[in-house]
């Protein structure tokens, strides 16, 4: 492409990661935007503020949050040995909270009073609206009408929190439509409001910042899995929507040139259907939300609607430092259809007594045809970015265990409930109650 | 060709440049071209011919409304050049609006090339700031072409010395903070901004977003070299019964507003 990738002294071009990254958005944010790196730069070498955060970490969010093996899952990934980081534990149910509260007090710190952020699954929201709640800050979520409805339960998380969420009608209505309307929020109340941005995508310093406050998943990860194997991993795979769990976990072990950095993005009905959020198999580079990334888009550069069973992939563009790392060769990125998702889902619920978040079996389906690649010998690291509680209505159509109109769907006589006793729960999407 | 001698000439005449946005492809392609010269034949100086984008963040509901509308009725980017040409014959300034991704996937020096061949005067550019438009400067020094970048309420001075020292044409001032669509008063926001964008540039500096009658125009005209309108003319179109009723809206308006800019320092 022509954007520059380093300047001619050879240094990397600013804000960009390789060619990738930059600040394309109106000039009234830039202001904004200078404002919050220069207050984050200092922040991340100010010992009350780390300080604070750390405190935040350890005692609020639960923080280092534990790794499990998980033997009888593994059994279906090629014997491999399989290692979740279980960010599903942390406060609010996923791995979103590490960022949100670094920028809830870089917030407090620019003197404003209010937050807004977009949403897809509602786990950013909840993470947002927790923050808000915790520092006194007002807040408001934008969520795509489609997401509010397949994510019901995490609305109203949010309210109760005190949040108000406002459902978005345009366009495809679904997260790339909520980054808009925060957008279009932020240029109109930026003297009073920060944009809690929920990923590594946008204009910089969001990728970098971001990422940052979710570096910690790979620092301690990689030591837990030092202590637990007495080595290092043999990949580490992560889903990937923005791509900021995959960018938490796998920044630390990027120098460990050994270790394979696999992430996964949702295929959804499968590449070929063309519904699917699989930017990197499927998009070109371009811009979207800030960034020069890869975007899902058509050959007039109108961006191209995404699918995905799951709220929290289904975005159609991708954090500039995953282009930056596909194309350098450092990390590979592979779709996995909804179908291998859900299978994913059910066989982790079924064999560990762990439901994950959808989002999150992606990376597990992953780990099944990586493990089946590298043999018994290897040892993956799985990133766990959060947990199913919010997707059980959409598992539980999915499985037919509900009907059209929330009902349960029970066994008409108690024999029908005789297949249940399968062992392992190997029979895939074939859940029995 | 340049924007800047149709700027010289209305200040010649002791008047601000009325400025006018239409989204190609709203409700046709040739519905749209039509209405571009609607706005020619009733006191339009300049044509702001717009991209329809599927996520213009600088939007409020009317362009937006507008822009999905013309992208289900399958405008394509190659359509801008003939209206193009089109306000260029009809002898109004045509310069394009558009978000930078569609530019991006043509091809920044293909785009710059064949907007030029259309006579295009150039760009306005709402989600490119200067200091990622080395590619398109290089394209629009090499085609002689108008780079308009926008400054908003909350530039620093250093901001808007950078910015405008980008700008060739004009400096194209955001009156508030906030998307397109017409609001109910301008604001002081808007005359603050064009003196300390004065500060900063000899270039002329022209205000957009929020205007959409003729006092507001005669307002705005009396301290900025051009007022530039977009969704109360666009609402002209997305609101009328019928195509006829709605090209005899956007006439009338186009005409108030080229009125307010006559009166505005009489
Ligand atoms: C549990 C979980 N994992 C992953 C994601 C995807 O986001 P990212 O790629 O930024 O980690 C989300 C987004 O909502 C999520 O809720």
């Amino acid at each position: 492409m022509t954007q520059p990738s380093t300047t001619s002294s050879g240094v990397p071009a600013y804000g960009r990661f390789g060619g990738f990254g930059g600040r394309y958005v109106p000039e009234a944010l830039i202001p904004a935007l200078e404002q919050l790196e220069e207050v984050w730069r200092k922040a991340v070498v100010d010992p009350e503020f780390v300080g604070e955060l750390e405190r935040l970490q350890r005692t609020y969010t639960g923080r280092p949050s534990i790794i499990t093996e998980v033997p009888r899952f593994a059994e279906h990934c090629g014997g491999a040995r399989v290692i979740l980081k279980r960010e599903d534990l942390n406060h609010t149910g996923s791995h979103k909270i590490n960022n949100v509260l670094g920028q809830a007090l870089l917030t407090k710190r620019m003197g404003k009073t209010r937050v807004i952020a977009e949403t897809g699954a509602g786990q950013h929201g909840v993470a947002t609206a927790t923050a808000a709640a915790l520092l006194g800050l007002e807040c408001v979520v934008y969520m795509g009408r489609k997401d509010t409805e397949r994510q019901a339960l995490n609305v109203a998380r949010m309210r109760l929190l005190g949040a108000t969420v406002v459902p978005v009608d345009n366009g495809s209505k679904t997260l790339k439509d909520a980054v808009n309307e925060a957008f279009r929020d932020w240029v109109a109340n930026v003297a009073t409001t920060h944009y809690v941005l929920g990923t590594v995508t946008g204009p910089h310093p969001f990728p970098e910042m971001v990422r940052d406050f979710h570096r910690v998943i790979g620092v301690e990860a990689r030591q837990q899995v030092l202590d637990l194997v007495g080595r290092l991993p043999d990949a580490v795979l992560a889903c990937v929507g923005g791509g900021s769990n995959a960018i938490g976990i796998f920044h630390r072990f990027i120098d460990d040139r050994s270790v394979r950095l696999i992430g996964f993005e949702a295929g959804g009905e499968g590449v070929a259907s063309g519904r699917h959020a699989a930017r990197f198999s499927a998009g070109q580079p371009g811009v979207l939300h800030g960034a020069f990334t890869y975007v899902m888009q058509d050959v007039d550069g109108q961006t191209v609607e995404s699918h995905s069973v799951s709220a929290g992939l289904d975005y159609p563009s991708v954090g500039p430092e995953h282009a930056h790392l596909l194309e350098s060769g450092r990390a590979e990125y592979r779709p996995v259809t909804d179908e291998e998702a859900m299978e994913a889902f059910s066989l982790l619920s079924r064999t560990e007594g762990i439901l994950p978040a959808i989002e999150s079996a992606h990376a597990l389906a992953g780990a099944m045809k990586v493990g089946r690649e590298l043999g018994p010998d290897a040892v993956l690291l799985v990133n766990l970015s959060g947990r199913g509680d919010k997707d059980v209505h959409t598992a539980a159509a999915w499985f037919g265990l509900i009907d059209e109109d929330g009902g349960t769907v029970l066994p008409a006589t108690s024999e029908a409930a005789d297949g249940a006793t399968d062992d392992d729960g190997a029979t895939g999407t074939g859940v029995q109650l | 060709m340049s924007v800047g001698p149709i700027l010289e000439a209305c200040r010649a005449e002791g008047r601000a440049a009325l400025i006018g946005y239409l989204p190609v492809g709203f409700p046709s392609v040739e519905g749209s071209i039509e209405a571009m010269k609607v706005l020619v034949d009733n006191g339009v100086d300049i044509v702001e011919i717009g991209v329809p984008y599927s996520d213009p963040v600088m939007d409020g509901p009317v362009i937006q409304d507008a822009a999905v509308r013309a992208l289900e009725a399958g405008v394509h980017l190659g359509d801008i050049f003939s209206a193009t040409r089109a306000v260029s014959d009809a002898g109004a300034g045509a310069l394009v609006m558009t978000y930078w991704n569609p530019v991006l996937r043509y091809g920044v020096d293909r785009f710059a090339g064949d907007l030029a061949a259309a006579g295009g005067a150039g760009l306005i550019t709402p989600d490119l700031i200067p200091d990622e438009a080395g590619d398109w400067t290089a394209a629009a020094d090499a085609n002689d072409l108008d780079k308009v970048f926008l400054v908003a309420p909350s530039s620093t001075p250093e901001r808007l010395t950078k910015v405008t020292a980008a700008c060739r044409g004009f400096v194209y001032a955001t009156a508030v903070m906030g998307v397109t669509g017409a609001r109910a008063s301008v604001g002081e926001a808007a005359a603050d901004l064009v003196a300390r964008t004065r500060a900063a540039t000899d270039l002329p500096v022209c205000v957009g977003v929020g205007v959409s009658t003729g006092d507001q125009a005669a307002e705005v005209g009396r301290y900025a070299d051009g007022v530039i309108v977009g969704s109360a003319l666009v609402r002209c179109l997305t609101e009328a019964p019928t195509p006829q009723e709605g090209l005899e809206a956007l006439g009338a308006l186009a005409r108030e507003l080229a009125e307010g800019v006559r009166r505005g320092r009489a």
